[in-house]
């Protein structure tokens, strides 16, 4: 069985297999990807190059987006 | 024009406070304005079938300002709005730094700091400030590409409180200066055409009118007739009368 690891999603935390992508898991979770910026560890990712990231233990990702504002 | 760019209407509105996206998306419809206020917030992981803002207004016709509601400190605005860059490469931002949860109103001090780290980033930054003169003079320095002076508070709907800081500010500017939170009816929008304003922010005066999309409407035309108004040139304000009717020839 594979290894789990503990990472934060937007202020949550999830169990995620080790060595799982993070391209993997935002497709899991369906987000449109093109709508949103995506910050690992505080620091903001180029989307174009997420493909070859793993994830580690105690990531803190942060995923984002536009919403009705003033 | 903001920032080398010509936009059809002079009238930006808020997206936030509305009953729903639905409605949102009329009212900016009705309002006729062609840039909307946008915030940046986390994805809701665990609802997937919550409604998106850009399924209701499209970012290829209708230009999304981001802003940095909610950001107390340089650090916090300079992070949302690179995220926002991120998400669909806009360099035009709404920047607000706040400074007191109660009041809302900016914090210059940081406001100033991000406005010129902004600008060297590329960012074409429009600037929601205060209503003094001199700090509009130094966010200009510091490569503002609109000034957006408060009337009042926001979401207040008190209109605008300080008229003579607003025509000062004209005076001195070049740049767009555009009325940015506080109004509360459409004449308040006609009043700052009049000043000389080059546009208004309106978010919560039309969001939680009665009738949102009536009152959309009724600013739009209310932008329109303040700047027809400004380029008509009143009159001279008299202490006496001045009859309209010919004197001579009365019976």
């Amino acid at each position: 069985m594979k290894k789990k690891i503990k990472i934060n999603i937007n202020g949550k935390p999830k169990i995620v297999s080790e060595n799982s992508k993070l391209i993997d898991l935002i497709k899991k979770l369906k987000i449109p990807i093109k709508k949103v910026a995506i910050e690992l560890n505080y620091e903001i990712l180029d989307k174009k190059k997420i493909k070859n990231i793993y994830l580690k233990s105690n990531d803190k990702i942060e995923i984002v987006h536009f919403i009705g504002g003033g | 024009m903001i920032a080398k760019k010509k936009f059809s209407s002079r009238l930006i509105v808020g997206t936030g406070k509305y009953r729903s996206m639905t409605e949102c998306a009329k009212a900016v419809k009705l309002s006729g304005a062609d840039i909307v206020t946008v915030a940046v917030r986390r994805v809701n992981i665990s609802d997937k079938k919550k409604p998106l803002l850009m399924d209701f207004i499209d970012p290829k016709k209708i230009t999304y300002l981001p802003n940095t509601a909610g950001c107390f400190n340089s650090k916090e605005a300079l992070r949302t709005l690179r995220l926002a860059r991120e998400i669909g490469g806009w360099k035009l931002v709404k920047l607000e730094v706040l400074g007191d949860k109660k009041n809302l109103f900016p914090e210059m001090i940081e406001t100033l700091k991000s406005t010129e780290i902004l600008s060297k980033e590329g960012f074409k930054v429009m600037v929601y400030c205060n209503d003094d003169p001199l700090m509009a003079k130094r966010l200009e320095n510091s490569g503002a590409c609109a000034i957006m002076p408060l009337a009042a508070p926001i979401g207040s709907g008190l209109g605008i409180l300080n008229k003579v800081n607003i025509k000062i500010i004209r005076k001195q500017t070049k740049l767009p200066l555009i009325i940015d939170a506080g109004l509360g009816e459409a004449s308040d929008a006609t009043i700052a055409m009049e000043l000389g304003c080059d546009g208004v922010l309106v978010n919560s005066a039309i969001a939680l009118a009665k009738k949102p999309l009536s009152m959309a409407l009724a600013f739009k035309n209310a932008v329109i007739a303040g700047r027809q108004s400004y380029l008509s040139g009143r009159i001279k304000k008299n202490l006496m009368g001045a009859a309209s009717s010919p004197v001579n020839g009365i019976i």
